[in-house]
């Protein structure tokens, strides 16, 4: 049997990591499913006995996710609009069991191309807090996840909030979700936008598109082409063009390269007409 | 690790102290630590639900959630009490909910947690709440709407009666097997842990196609204390096959592989140790072969044998020929031509194969999940070298089936560990393993094209089909066989030739699935004739309504057919369908970005061997203590055998179903009622109740010299029949009890009347068909290319509806696995052996159904009755592809139609003018 450690304070889990490497545990949504096993291979690092960890707080200048957060908790939390996306987001991860089980932290430490919080995160400017017995230290999420199941967290360091910045929270936002069928299901491309309105204009556009390349992207070009346009012109101003030159998709499964560009940009539109429909 | 402190859990209001691991899944400590095996397994990722437990009150997967998370909060699972699951489970009985019953845990326990929250749920808010559970069985709409009424959001679905004498044919009852299934006590193949049983484990090939060779064994079995078995350990003939003159599949490959998943070896111990095993540390070495994966690779000229005695890999053809085909393409108006591709279908039951072997004596006992106990009874004895009376099947609970669990699994491995070691013997297939190793539905490439004249009526069809059989023959003869007999589909084409062939390859096992090729062939057929009512300007319903086959016409084998429904399935789908039709145009016109459309398909499905004897016997007999009881040996795995079969021996014999007790299906006790498929169990077994029930009645009525119309009455010891005023008694004990120990009895076998098929295929295929039609309602994202079914209306033709709250379910069921093939299941060898990248429907993908039972009596059925179980999956999808089409132009035949393809087909069919 092997080690299964599951301490009740960080500093407790940060030793621990720093003394002896250790599989970091949450939610084990996406842990599981990776064995056959009837327990999980070890030695591991349970980091949900840790309270401070759970729970969205605000701060002085924004609001921080504890890594634990589940989805549910997300759902439920009272947040503003700009969130609006990121609880869409939590609604669409698997099913209602995994969603009462997977956490944020765990769903970006994975980092699956098709992870379902991470456009909206980005849409949100996140950052992610990392500490280890040495430090902490944060780095904007676009720099965390660096690839396919690849992150920039040290062995030693454990994921331990995200931090949203105030004006982020603002704003009226989308998700959506687009797969083969309606829940359960791993997608084959989603966008999510947050759009900051001002006298008919859009002040502020964020949007961002996963299942699309190897990670989430955010897509600067066409927030910049977007940003002080009238609100009912977006949808339409939207550049297919420029949404497939951030893309780099692949052929799969679930769908092909050249699909997956043209359905990026039809749900990019779609998301941003919802948004600015929506009321703020 | 001793120095782990144990665990405490409430569970169900309980505390329990386990010695587990802390990162152990909650599902494995329920199941094997707390005997709480209401919870299922069925894919230990997440993907299924069946595990879904309340943790704290929220519904969360029992397979994803390590123990530890569980501590100091409170568990509840479906074997916990509680107002809310007590209310489900009378809904779920009421509604015919649960079918197979493996994911009713899964289901009860998700929507207990529902009916917790404040406020009367709809039903998109069922729908979430469920959308985490998988069913493969029901189509979802009875458990949706059971969830309804238990909520109290839809008014209360009042039980049957139950039915008095006579009348339990046609009486709306629950399932007479449901009460374990809704308790979660019901007992499938992982279910029961026989005490000191070995756990079994094999090693499988992660090749197509290899040459192997066996290392140090005996090392192997010292370093980890496993027993390890090979081909050489066998007995018997190491070849199985569901039909015995093809039977060419050996249960522990001998030296070379033909597929991934073949199993090479066995490793048996104790549960950890073969659990923890890293299946590469086993000493075998691998050679790869070329692979052939397809049929255009596999009849290459210079392709590999798969077997060598079967040139060309071809495992066999069939032919149906009739008329002049030539003649009636030439003096045709018009032709549709076209060629459609389907993939492996995974029968994805949410079971994966199980079961526990052990010796009672000298016998040999298996319980596993079967559709088949006498086939895998004599298969598995000439295996392991034992005659087959030594060799008792006893069928677990089956969690869902479909086709698949016809083949032997887990029953010869077992088997074989029980035998050699005197030791009982446990295994359960893992989802990968269950998806790897088990058979397909047959991936078909199929071109075809069909004449008619200037009046619409068809004239000719031609209909030529690869079908991919995989590495081993299972039920390729018999798809090679029924798609030519059945390509035509319900209607009347005088000049007609259809071939289909079986061809090998190193993919997977096609064997069985839910129509035998049908549902492919039909799947062009069916969109070809939308292109022939189109070229004919006929509307595409009066167009099949035209050429539907009528009472006393002959189908392409030649066959004089009667009970013919598929007129009336067709007409009573008129009404809808021009409603539809202008919901659509209403709809169309006011949104640019989405369109609807509206599609129609036929089936027809001969139910039984075609052209071969497959007899049922059933036995029922009256105990000198006064005690009716059944022997009921066909397989339930969910359809409702054991209601149906019941139901009719009830009115045969002329007592209320209360009074009887069913027993079996078990090879020691159950005559042999034959497999579960091909739609048989109503009508075959069907007719041997009949006919059992009528035999023992009659020697009643001899006995007291009574008329037909007396009626029987049970007693304690004694039987009574009255007439009149006249009562006359039958005190058993005074009657010499039968070697079955009862003092009255009768047992009564049934073989449909077929008739071999020439070089032509000319003969009488079937004693029995049942007909249907489908009318599928779609919408197009024509942007996306995403498609949502958003209502189905279906017609089947039933003979005589025995019960129709279990009929509804089973095409709800069908309609589900229909549309599951129409848009998103395409197994991938080697890369969708889970249920997260294969996909099955789930409760947000299903349509609004509406059922129409018709019933159009056979000569031959059971009062009149046809089989239902596969017919109710054929129209489905070629309706979908017809209902898409008719929305915006797509013409998509490459199965299944994913966004991307619908999408593609949008854009070819906006270029052609």
């Amino acid at each position: 049997m092997s080690l299964y450690l599951r301490p009740g304070n960080l500093q407790e889990a940060l030793d621990g990591l720093a003394r002896a490497p250790a599989v970091v545990a949450a939610g084990c949504t996406d842990l599981f499913p990776a064995t056959e096993r009837p327990a999980l291979d070890g030695p591991v690092l349970d980091i949900t006995g840790i309270k401070d960890l759970r729970g969205i707080t605000e701060t002085g200048d924004g609001w921080r996710i504890g890594a634990t957060t589940t989805w549910t908790d997300i759902t439920r939390a009272a947040l503003p609009p700009g969130f609006d996306m990121l609880k869409q987001a939590a609604r669409e991860v698997g099913s209602a069991q995994i969603q009462n089980a997977g956490t944020i932290a765990g769903n970006l430490c994975n980092a699956s191309p098709a992870a379902d919080g991470v456009p909206p995160l980005l849409a949100l400017d996140a950052t992610v807090e990392l500490a280890s017995a040495t430090g902490t230290r944060t780095l904007p999420l676009s720099a965390f996840i660096t690839g396919p199941r690849t992150t920039a967290r040290r062995p030693d360091e454990i994921l331990t909030a995200l931090h949203i910045p105030r004006d982020a929270g603002q704003g009226a936002s989308r998700f959506l979700k687009l797969g083969a069928r309606r829940y359960l299901v791993i997608s084959i491309a989603m966008v999510a936008a947050r759009i900051t309105a001002a006298q008919g204009r859009a002040a502020h556009v964020a949007l961002a598109i996963g299942a699309c390349g190897p990670v989430a992207t955010r897509l600067p070009e066409v927030e910049r082409a977007l940003t002080g346009l009238p609100l009912s012109d977006l949808p339409g101003a939207i550049d297919a063009g420029q949404v497939g030159a951030a893309l780099s998709p692949i052929d799969d499964l679930r769908g092909d390269a050249a699909y997956r560009r043209h359905a990026a940009t039809a749900l990019l539109r779609r998301a941003v007409a919802e948004t600015v429909e929506a009321p703020e | 690790m001793k120095d782990m402190p144990p665990i405490t859990l409430t569970v169900n209001g309980a505390a329990a102290q386990l010695d587990v691991a802390p990162g152990c899944r909650l599902s494995a400590a329920l199941r094997e630590e707390l005997h709480l095996t209401g919870t299922k397994v069925g894919c230990d990722a997440g993907d299924c639900g069946a595990c879904t437990v309340l943790l704290d009150g929220e519904p969360v997967c029992a397979c994803l959630t390590p123990v530890i998370h569980a501590e100091g909060a409170e568990i509840t699972t479906v074997e916990g009490l509680g107002a809310p699951m007590e209310r489900l489970r009378s809904a779920f009985l009421r509604h015919g909910a649960a079918q197979c019953g493996i994911c009713t845990p899964g289901m009860l326990v998700a929507a207990s947690a529902l009916l917790a929250r404040p406020g009367t749920p709809d039903r998109n808010t069922v729908e979430e709440a469920l959308g985490g559970v998988l069913c493969r069985c029901t189509g979802y709409a009875k458990i949706i709407d059971a969830v309804l009424d238990a909520a109290g959001a839809t008014p209360r679905a009042e039980p049957a009666v139950a039915p008095a004498n006579g009348v339990a044919v046609g009486a709306r009852l629950e399932r007479l097997d449901g009460a374990a299934k809704v308790a979660g006590t019901e007992v499938y193949g992982a279910d029961y842990a026989p005490e000191g049983a070995l756990w079994v484990r094999a090693i499988r090939s992660p090749h197509f196609a290899a040459r192997f060779t066996l290392g140090d064994l005996d090392a192997f079995a010292r370093d980890t204390g496993l027993r390890v078995f090979t081909a050489a350990d066998i007995p018997g003939q190491n070849t199985f096959g569901t039909i015995p003159p093809f039977a060419d599949q050996p249960a522990l490959a001998e030296g070379a592989v033909r597929m991934r998943g073949e199993a090479v070896a066995l490793v048996a111990g104790d549960k950890a140790t073969v659990e923890s095993l890293d299946p590469g540390s086993f000493p075998v070495t691998w050679e790869a072969a070329p692979e052939l994966l397809d049929p255009p690779a596999a009849r290459a000229p210079d392709a590999p044998l798969v077997h060598q005695t079967r040139e060309g890999n071809i495992l066999i053809g069939g032919l149906v020929h009739c008329g002049d085909p030539e003649g009636g393409f030439a003096s045709a108006a018009h032709v549709a031509e076209g060629a459609a591709q389907t993939p492996y279908v995974e029968h994805a039951y949410i079971e994966p194969e199980a079961g526990a072997a052990w010796l009672d004596g000298d016998t040999l006992v298996i319980q596993a999940c079967t559709q088949a106990p006498m086939m895998d009874r004599d298969d598995t004895a000439r295996v392991l070298g034992l005659p087959p009376e030594r060799v008792r099947i006893i069928p677990a609970a089956a969690g869902g089936g479909f086709g698949s669990k016809l083949d032997l699994s887990v029953q010869p491995l077992i088997g074989l560990v029980a035998l050699k070691t005197g030791q009982p013997a446990r295994m359960t297939y893992s989802r990968r393993e269950s998806m790897s190793s088990t058979t397909k539905r047959h991936p078909a490439i199929m071109r075809a094209r069909i004449a008619a004249d200037a009046t619409g009526r068809l004239t000719a069809m031609e209909f030529d089909g690869d079908f991919n059989t995989g590495a081993y023959a299972s039920w390729g003869p018999t798809v090679a066989v029924r798609v030519p007999v059945h390509a035509s589909g319900p209607y009347a084409i005088p000049n007609y030739h259809a071939e289909a062939r079986a061809v090998h390859t190193n993919g997977p096992i096609s064997g069985a699935f839910r129509g035998f090729g049908v549902p492919q062939a039909a799947i062009l057929q069916e969109t070809l004739f939308d292109e022939l009512a189109l070229k004919s300007g006929i509307d595409r319903l009066a167009f099949r309504r035209l050429n539907a086959l009528p009472e006393g016409g002959r189908s392409v084998c030649g066959q004089e057919l009667h009970g013919v429904g598929i007129g009336e399935c067709l007409d009573a789908l008129q009404a809808r369908w021009d409603a539809a039709a202008q919901e659509a145009e209403a709809f169309n016109a006011t949104h640019p970005g989405r369109k609807r459309g509206i599609g129609i398909a036929s089936c027809w499905y001969g139910c039984g061997n075609t052209a071969l004897p497959n007899p049922a016997t059933i036995r029922v007999g009256i105990t000198p203590q006064g005690q009716l009881k059944l022997h009921q040996g066909a397989t339930d795995i969910g359809q409702g055998a054991n209601t149906v079969i019941t139901q009719i021996c009830a009115d045969a014999l002329g007592l209320p179903i209360a009074t009887f007790e069913l027993v079996g299906p078990d090879t020691a006790l159950t005559p042999d009622c034959g497999k579960t498929s091909a739609s048989r169990q109503t009508v075959v077994t069907g007719n041997a109740a009949l006919m059992a029930g009528r035999a023992l009645r009659a020697r009643i009525l001899a006995m007291t010299n009574m008329g037909e119309a007396a009626r029987i009455a049970l007693h304690p010891g004694a039987v009574s029949v009255s007439e009149g005023d006249q009562t006359r008694r039958i005190e058993l004990a005074a009657l010499k009890a039968d070697a079955n120990g009862y003092a009255l009895a009768a047992e009564e076998t049934y073989d449909p009347p077929t008739h071999a098929l020439d070089e032509n295929g000319q003969g009488i295929p079937y004693a029995v068909y049942g007909y249907g039609a489908h009318l599928a309602e779609v919408e197009v994202d024509l942007a996306l290319g995403t498609v949502r079914v958003h209502r189905l209306t279906a017609a089947h033709d039933l003979g005589r509806v025995i019960n129709p709250l279990l009929a509804e379910g089973q095409i709800e069921g069908g309609i589900a696995q229909g549309l599951g093939l129409a848009l998103m299941e395409e197994y991938i060898p080697g890369r969708t052996e889970n249920l997260h990248d294969y996909l099955i429907p789930t409760t947000g993908d299903m349509p609004r159904i509406d059922t129409i039972l018709i019933e159009d009596p056979d000569p031959e059925g059971p009062f009149g009755a046809k089989g239902l179980g596969e017919h109710a999956l054929i129209p489905t999808a070629p309706a979908i592809l017809n209902a898409i089409r008719d929305a915006c132009g797509a013409k998509v035949t490459t199965l299944p139609a994913l966004p991307h393809r619908v999408l593609a087909a949008i854009r070819d069919a906006e270029q052609t003018p």
